[in-house]
């Protein structure tokens, strides 16, 4: 059974850190409405989160585990959500996220991951779990607009200014490479699809290119190539970018366990 | 970087209409640079706490409004005036909610 909390933590995990990470635009929006928009996305993001944590907690049966404390004391191995979740708002490498965010980037992975959780939800509304199929059914319509709001980005900042052009494209080309981890399953992955709780990602994945290919094309941007390291995240292997948002989600948490208010 | 989108960004009014309500009311405006973006955005700014099942934008510059000065003449000889208040006419049972 450990297999299968992997799977829900993997899908736990990669909503926490993306939330987390989008999280940081707030009040550093570039304008008002989209401060508020990111804040959003930010938020159903944590709550599916905090929903699947909630049933992991309850497949454990350990009477110990709870949603805080998988989101809090747990440390970088633990964790496994992809590598293009967990990287910086920047197409440079930096070692942390203080450096100059980019809203490019921001963009273009909330699309790359919300084309892929379409798909993913909508599927796992189907699953022998009920509880993971409830959950599917919310987060499809979350998953759902925010595909619809990085999109229409992609379109705007694509086909928009040379700067926004360039870095639109700049984006893509930096975070394409880290979407061939979604095509590689763990064993979490493989043994959830086995007990027909889970999904195998690999059915949408020629749906998932068509659509990139289509976005970026109406996009006027090149399609760039996925080429190149395939990265570890979901196997609990991940880049240097992690620790950093560990630590600075869960330090309060962890200065004060179990502190209410 | 913010001034620049106010400056490009045209404003737009922003209806909502309520789960009770029949009708779509002014609840704000906002910057977008077009009208399906300012949707996304009024759906962002204006519906967060499940305000609204329908949203209208309309560029702010293609409302055509009275003008400030212009609320004496236009609305004073409405004051006197009570018997267009409907409450004068005795409604029969069969004609129902007017």
């Amino acid at each position: 059974m450990a297999g299968y909390q992997d799977y829900l933590l993997h899908l736990a995990d990669n909503a926490l850190i993306l939330g987390q990470r989008n999280a940081e635009w707030c009040g550093h929006g570039p304008v008002i409405e989209e401060d508020l928009a990111l804040a959003n996305n930010a938020l159903d993001l944590i709550g599916q989160a905090r929903l699947l944590y909630q049933h992991v907690a309850t497949v454990r049966k350990d009477g110990k585990s709870s949603e805080d404390l998988l989101a809090f004391f747990r440390d970088v191995p633990d964790f496994k959500n992809y590598t293009l979740l967990e990287l910086p708002h920047s197409t440079a490498i930096l070692p942390t996220a203080r450096g100059d965010r980019d809203y490019a980037v921001t963009v273009a992975r909330n699309f790359l991951y919300s084309a892929l959780m379409v798909q993913v939800w909508a599927a796992l509304t189907a699953s022998n779990d009920a509880q993971l199929a409830a959950i599917a059914s919310k987060s499809l319509k979350e998953a759902q607009y925010h595909l619809r709001h990085a999109h229409d980005w992609v379109l705007r900042l694509g086909d928009g200014t040379e700067e926004s052009r360039r870095r639109m494209q700049a984006a893509f080309d930096y975070l394409m490479p880290f979407t061939q981890e979604f095509w590689t399953p763990s064993a979490a992955e493989s043994a959830a699809v086995k007990t027909g709780a889970g999904v195998d990602v690999n059915r949408f994945r020629a749906e998932w290119e068509a659509t990139v290919a289509d976005t970026l094309q109406a996009a006027t941007l090149k399609l760039p190539s996925s080429k190149g390291f395939v990265t570890t995240g979901k196997h609990g292997v991940h880049s240097e970018h992690l620790g950093f948002v560990l630590a600075e989600m869960q330090s309060l948490a962890r200065a004060h366990p179990e502190a209410v208010w | 970087m913010s001034t620049t989108a106010l400056k490009d960004w045209p404003l737009w009014e922003v209806f909502v209409r309520s789960k009770q309500g029949l009708e779509h009311k002014h609840c704000g405006s906002l910057h977008a640079s077009d009208a399906q973006h300012a949707l996304q955005m009024a759906r962002d700014v204006y519906t967060r706490r499940q305000e609204g099942v329908s949203i209208w934008v309309v560029p702010s510059r293609a409302i055509t409004a009275s003008a400030p000065e212009d609320k004496d003449a236009m609305f004073d000889p409405a004051a006197d005036k009570i018997y267009r208040h409907p409450t004068f006419y005795d409604i029969p049972e069969e004609v129902g909610h007017m």
